[in-house]
């Protein structure tokens, strides 16, 4: 196998990372909705850390994904 | 498709005279010192624009600047507390410098110079080592005891605190890395798309359209980002700057 058709495969394999990072944005998000639906005056309370905790969390997709590029293209 | 980690490329404006083949000097003048130059014009201006007139009922101008002063100021305020007041320049200044030079890059044919990772390690590190140092003038050898959280028990110490050593190194890796992956990728998505848009025959045929959408969709994608990612930098800087001055 050459080196560029490993590459390609190392990139797909280094993608799979990011499923963890879905998982947790979706927590993040799942637990402000079910914050603000069960006390809706506790929405600005929480909104702050839910945006850092998004961020954050979004964070470790895009190291997985930064492998990705470092694969493909360093 | 073209490689779309071209469009990340540092070229240099106005070339240095140089032997060719050697290396180009580091006060060389290029594309990312042009757009942060570009980036603290812009702020000056506005805030010159701001404060021209001091009047206690603040016309627009006035009003904008108040708000992204006051705004910055209460992020220090509630994640550093009272000590945080003299911080409150450089926080302001990190966090318009993160803000404008963000949105500057999403100005079609510009460059993000905070996409480049060697920009942001130095902000990182900097705020790092900094608040390493603030953290040792203000606590002393108290400062230690943020690896070891009171009230765990001793048994853990073993491996609590390696964990802790470790992810307090990893903050200006996390921080820096964070920054720079988020404004990378988020262009790297565009230059993808705008390859489908050739590829499917041009944004004048139906097929070429549908890219254009994605593209025109992430781009409102890209401002919340752009805009997101300078306020998680500051935030994350007042928290540990916070942890500066009370260890956890």
């Amino acid at each position: 196998m050459d080196v560029s058709s490993a590459k390609l495969i190392g990139a797909g394999l280094a993608a799979i990372g990011m499923i963890g990072s879905g998982i947790g944005v979706g927590n993040v998000w799942a637990s402000l909705i079910a914050t603000v639906g069960r006390n809706p005056s506790a929405k600005g309370a929480v909104e702050t850390y839910t945006w850092i905790g998004f961020a954050v969390t979004e964070a470790i997709a895009l190291f997985a994904l930064a492998v990705v590029l470092l694969i493909l293209y360093g | 498709m073209s490689n779309p980690i071209e469009q990340f490329a540092v070229v240099p404006l106005f070339s240095p005279p140089v032997a060719a083949g050697s290396k180009l000097p580091f006060w060389t003048f290029t594309n990312s010192s042009m757009a942060m130059v570009a980036t603290v014009v812009l702020i000056t201006a506005f805030f010159w624009l701001a404060t021209r007139k001091r009047s206690a009922v603040p016309g627009r101008w006035q009003s904008a600047g108040e708000i992204l002063y006051e705004y910055v100021g209460g992020l220090v305020r509630d994640n550093v507390g009272k000590e945080g007041k003299p911080f409150v320049p450089f926080i302001f200044s990190l966090f318009m410098f993160v803000l404008v030079g963000n949105f500057l890059g999403l100005l079609p044919w510009s460059f993000t110079f905070t996409s480049h990772v060697l920009v942001t390690a130095s902000l990182a590190v900097f705020i790092f080592v900094s608040v390493t140092i603030i953290g040792f003038v203000k606590q002393g050898s108290h400062y230690f005891r943020m690896f070891f959280p009171a009230g765990a028990p001793l048994v853990t110490a073993v491996i609590l605190i390696p964990v802790e050593v470790l992810s307090y190194l990893s903050r200006p890796l996390s921080l820096s890395v964070r920054l720079f992956v988020n404004m990378t990728v988020g262009h790297i998505i565009f230059t993808v798309l705008g390859g489908f848009v050739v590829a499917l025959g041009g944004f004048y045929v139906l097929p070429g359209i549908i890219p254009l959408a994605g593209i025109a969709g992430m781009y409102l994608l890209e401002f919340l980002v752009a805009a997101l990612q300078a306020y998680v930098f500051t935030v994350l800087t007042c928290i540990y700057l916070h942890d500066a001055f009370h260890a956890h």
